[in-house]
């Protein structure tokens, strides 16, 4: 076979009624189990969703210098975090423009587990010169599941049996589900209330499985990534290659993009020791990004008039869309920058997309317009700038 | 304590009193809400009736609850969830079954199954529905004009539903005039052979109504789920986390925090009048609270019957309001289950348990059932409507337990010798052995039952004669007909008093419409003054 299966496909592969498969990082995972992604989104909001993210990139950093290492890559100040503390970062070339996101794990003082979306083995090899550090791609021998939901906790505080009130937002803890030894961390791609499990591959089965039966009671649903596009997009959490090119992939430099451009300013440390990028994102810092990247609310009544000027109904992407989609000043045809993910939230009753703005047109209630297709022709639907995340939960966090 | 003094005062905190406070709030208005009950929500609540149960009480689904409302008063943020109820199984009498999935491939075959005809016909109707719902949908929105008066609004917006019709093409003009005008039996003999896939669809066409499937008329309602799927992609047709209670939760939350006061447990004796014109309210306690503008969200019968005295109406408007029928036919079985019941007809517990069992095995059936209410009894045999919100959200039940909803028509409010505790559990007791031969073993499944009945609905609820709908829909009491020629555009006769129940145009189910479009037409009216000068 030329795509690699996950550690859970046994498991998934039975599930999917539609045969709705997507390629991931060579992975084949499930697009959506049921022949729509309606119920699978819903359980990201109303009970638990259980996504198989396995094709992650995985890395343990290990030895001495593990910290020094991670410290010299991301934006974020790795000497700072605990023990137990999960940290979200970019990671950037020389000149401050992002290459990949992704987590950073502390498990001790001299273990870090990192994922990422795009392999990144060589980038930290080459970072790692004169430096007392191990780095291993642990990415086939480490299976991961995603449980995101209100019911969250419930289902691993029954599954583990042990109380999870105490493990905070961004944090991790090792558990056993079932005599299954796993890490538990508080995170995930859905701004929810979550959790990402890590687990042996040997074990995979198992602990779906264990998952599966304690959930039900919960209303545990496996999902797919239809579902989870719709939830990330409500999250304001950005993907790579969809969202922002990897300024390794880049072909040009306008396909780049820095962090402070991202919205991702608060990963970047204001003090801490040399990382790649690091004069560059100060120098731009300092006399401010010319890009931003921010949430859109289609205007309804603006896009309703649009479909009733061809008697049509407003028809609505239910299922996400990520494709370069024109956004301009309001009333003008002059373009001030695209939108890149877009789709209907059916929680929030809004169509809701995520774009790249020039900053003079970035602040949140900005009123600009987006290109709408209408019956093969391109029309502009009135919208306003957003404040990100769409939709933030106090669960996420409390 | 500045509690003396509102720009409004809502009467009654069920879902359009809320919107209505909401809205009337997101204006700068000081409003109040009075609720009778110890909670918010009038029949959109969700209760604790047995430990550990959640019950959505009386109406439990939402209903092309606006989506507009939702975003305006950012209701999501406030908790509001509203859940795909995507399946429908209809049990038949010789153990097979009629289903409707979520997905139209899937959907085709099964009907394919009982009537390759009739699958080929199921498109075509859909399409013609589709269209149908399309014209009246507008109609939704709008306040109704007035077609006997001359006012240039009303005539201008008369001209344009005239257009509007026009514009349909004379070929669905003449289905529109069917769907006014036929039963849905007669309108879909028209189209199925099927009878189960008839007595299923026109069984939708009944509820909240004391009329049967073979009675004229009852095709109109037949578009309301139309409607409910032209809104299919912006899901307001659905169940809602929590439970219907939860709606009202969530808009009571996005009130208050709009700066309105929201009282419990603060029952309205009568509307102040004086001079002409509202000048507040007098609670049950004596307590007078002075407004400018009063809203009642109650039904018709109450808002003018009771509240007002019948001498500051005028003698047209009393009899007609005395003329408007509620007739309460439906009941209610909310049950607490250990475990889910299996139906003969697709056994084993699965998806078909996160959609609606429809027990209308045949069209002869469902009218058998309307037989028996029109001579003052409960069905023998009714139809119902049976939901597991449960499964939908497991939070509505201990992990592992269940609630089970049960919808019944037909019972008649005006029972032979009355409604008492007797005659409530033989009801009841029809009801689940009625379900009990389509789902063996529900019996033994049963942790509790609460058996509701129209008079219990009025009780508890307020809703004259248990009526869901505030008012019979039935089409002589719609649009501008509702509730009363001449006041159908939320006004009443005493300046200052409005209505913004479900009484109202366009009435019915968790809408909300009322509710906005009362709060609006007071606000359009100038509202009694603002917190703000100018």
């Amino acid at each position: 076979m030329s795509l690699r299966t996950t550690p859970f496909h046994p498991r998934t592969a039975p599930l999917s009624e539609g045969h709705a498969w997507r390629r991931w990082a060579g992975y084949v995972v499930a697009s959506a189990y049921d022949l729509s992604h309606e119920r699978e989104y819903h359980a990201i909001r109303n009970a638990a969703a259980l996504f198989d993210v396995s094709p992650l990139y995985k890395y343990m950093v290990t030895g001495v210098d593990a910290g020094r290492l991670l410290d010299r890559v991301v934006t974020r100040d790795i000497a700072k975090a605990k023990i137990g503390q999960v940290l979200y970062t970019p990671w950037c070339d020389a000149e401050g423009k992002q290459i990949d996101d992704g987590t950073i794990s502390v498990l001790d003082e001299r273990t870090y587990r990192m994922t990422s979306a795009d392999p990144n083995l060589r980038w930290l090899h080459l970072n790692a010169a004169a430096l007392d550090v191990a780095i291993e791609d642990v990415s086939e021998r480490t299976a991961a599941l995603s449980l995101q939901g209100p019911n969250a906790r419930a289902i691993l505080e029954t599954a583990a049996e042990r109380d999870l009130r105490g493990l905070k937002y961004f944090r991790l803890t090792a558990a056993a589900i079932r005599g299954i030894p796993v890490t538990l961390s508080r995170t995930g791609y859905t701004g929810d209330l979550g959790y990402e499990i890590w687990v042996d591959a040997g074990s995979a089965l198992p602990l779906w499985d264990a998952l599966i039966a304690t959930g039900a009671a919960y209303g545990i649903t496996p999902a797919g990534i239809l579902a989870l596009d719709v939830a990330r997009i409500e999250a304001g959490l950005l993907l790579i290659e969809v969202d922002y090119v990897s300024s390794r992939h880049a072909l040009i430099e306008s396909q780049k993009s820095s962090p402070l451009e991202l919205g991702l300013g608060w990963t970047v440390a204001a003090d801490k020791a040399r990382y790649n990028g690091q004069a560059a994102l100060h120098a731009e810092r300092a006399r401010g990004p010319a890009w931003q990247f921010v949430g859109l609310s289609v205007n309804w009544d603006s896009l309703e008039q649009l479909y009733a000027d061809v008697g049509l109904p407003p028809r609505l992407p239910t299922t996400a869309w990520r494709t370069s989609v024109p956004v301009y000043a309001e009333g003008t045809r002059r373009q001030i920058g695209y939108a890149t993910s877009g789709g209907w939230s059916p929680l929030l009753k809004q169509y809701m997309a995520l774009a790249h703005l020039e900053s003079p047109f970035a602040s949140p209630g900005t009123r600009v317009a987006m290109e709408i297709t209408v019956e093969h022709h391109r029309r502009q639907a009135a919208a306003h700038v957003s404040a990100l995340p769409f939709f933030n939960p106090e669960r996420k966090r409390a | 304590m500045a509690s003396g003094h509102y720009d409004a005062i809502v009467i009654g905190g069920g879902h359009n009193g809320l919107i209505a406070a909401a809205y009337l709030a997101r204006a700068g208005k000081r409003v109040v809400v009075l609720e009778r009950r110890p909670r918010v929500g009038g029949a959109a609540v969700t209760e604790e009736i047995f430990p550990g149960f959640k019950f959505s009480m009386f109406s439990y689904v939402v209903s092309l609850l606006r989506p507009e409302i939702i975003r305006d008063l950012s209701l999501p943020r406030h908790g509001l969830h509203i859940l795909p109820l995507e399946s429908t199984v209809t049990p038949m009498e010789n153990g097979d079954y009629l289903a409707g999935w979520g997905d139209h491939d899937e959907t085709r075959r099964e009907l394919y199954r009982h009537s390759p005809r009739d699958a080929d016909a199921y498109d075509e109707y859909g399409r013609l529905m589709h269209f149908m719902a399309q014209a009246v949908k507008p109609i939704l929105s709008m306040v109704p004009p007035d077609p006997t008066s001359f006012a240039l609004g009303d005539l201008r917006a008369l001209l344009g539903l005239g257009r509007h019709f026009r514009g349909l093409g004379s070929e669905r003009l003449h289905a529109l005039v069917k769907l006014m005008t036929m039963s849905s039996a007669d309108f879909l003999d028209e189209w199925f052979e099927t009878d189960v896939l008839k007595a299923t669809k026109a069984a939708s066409g009944i509820i909240g109504t004391f009329l049967g499937p073979r009675s004229p008329g009852t095709a109109y309602v037949l578009l309301h789920h139309y409607m409910g799927e032209l809104d299919g992609v912006f899901r307001a047709w659905g169940f809602a986390k929590g439970g219907t209670g939860a709606v009202s939760e969530a808009i009571a939350s996005a009130a208050r925090e709009l700066g309105a006061e929201i009282r419990c447990e603060a029952s309205v004796a009568r509307v102040l009048v004086r001079g002409g014109r509202v000048r507040g309210v007098v609670l049950d306690t004596g307590d007078e609270l002075a407004a400018p503008v009063v809203l009642s969200s109650l039904d018709p019968r109450r808002t003018f019957l009771e509240l007002l005295e019948p001498a500051q109406l005028p003698a047209d408007l009393v009899a007609d309001i005395r003329r408007f029928k509620f007739r309460g036919s439906s009941g209610k079985v909310n049950l607490a289950l250990d475990a889910l019941p299996s139906f003969t007809c697709m056994p084993g517990i699965g998806r078909q348990h996160r959609g609606a069992f429809s027990i209308s095995p045949s069209l002869d059936y469902v009218e058998r059932a309307y037989d028996d209410a029109k001579y003052g009894e409960f069905s023998r045999r009714p139809y119902m409507d049976i939901v597991f919100p449960s499964v939908i959200d497991p939070g509505m039940a201990p992990p592992g337990k269940h609630v089970m909803s049960i919808f019944v028509q037909y019972a008649p409010y005006h029972l032979n010798g009355g409604w008492n505790d007797a005659r409530r559990e033989a009801f009841g007791d029809a009801v689940i052995d009625t379900v009990e031969t389509f789902a063996p073993g529900l019996k033994q499944r049963i942790l509790h039952r609460q058996v509701l009945t129209p008079a219990d609905i009025e009780r508890i609820t307020g809703l004259s004669e248990g009526n869901i709908f505030a008012g019979e829909l039935a089409l002589h009491q719609l649009f501008f007909l509702r509730p009363a020629p001449g006041w159908a555009k939320f006004t009443t006769p005493v300046p200052g008093y409005y209505q913004c129940g479900s009484g109202t145009h366009p009435g019915g189910g968790i809408m909300g419409a009322s509710g906005r479009l009362g709060a609006l037409a007071v606000l359009k009216n100038g509202g009694g003054g603002g917190r703000e000068a100018g």
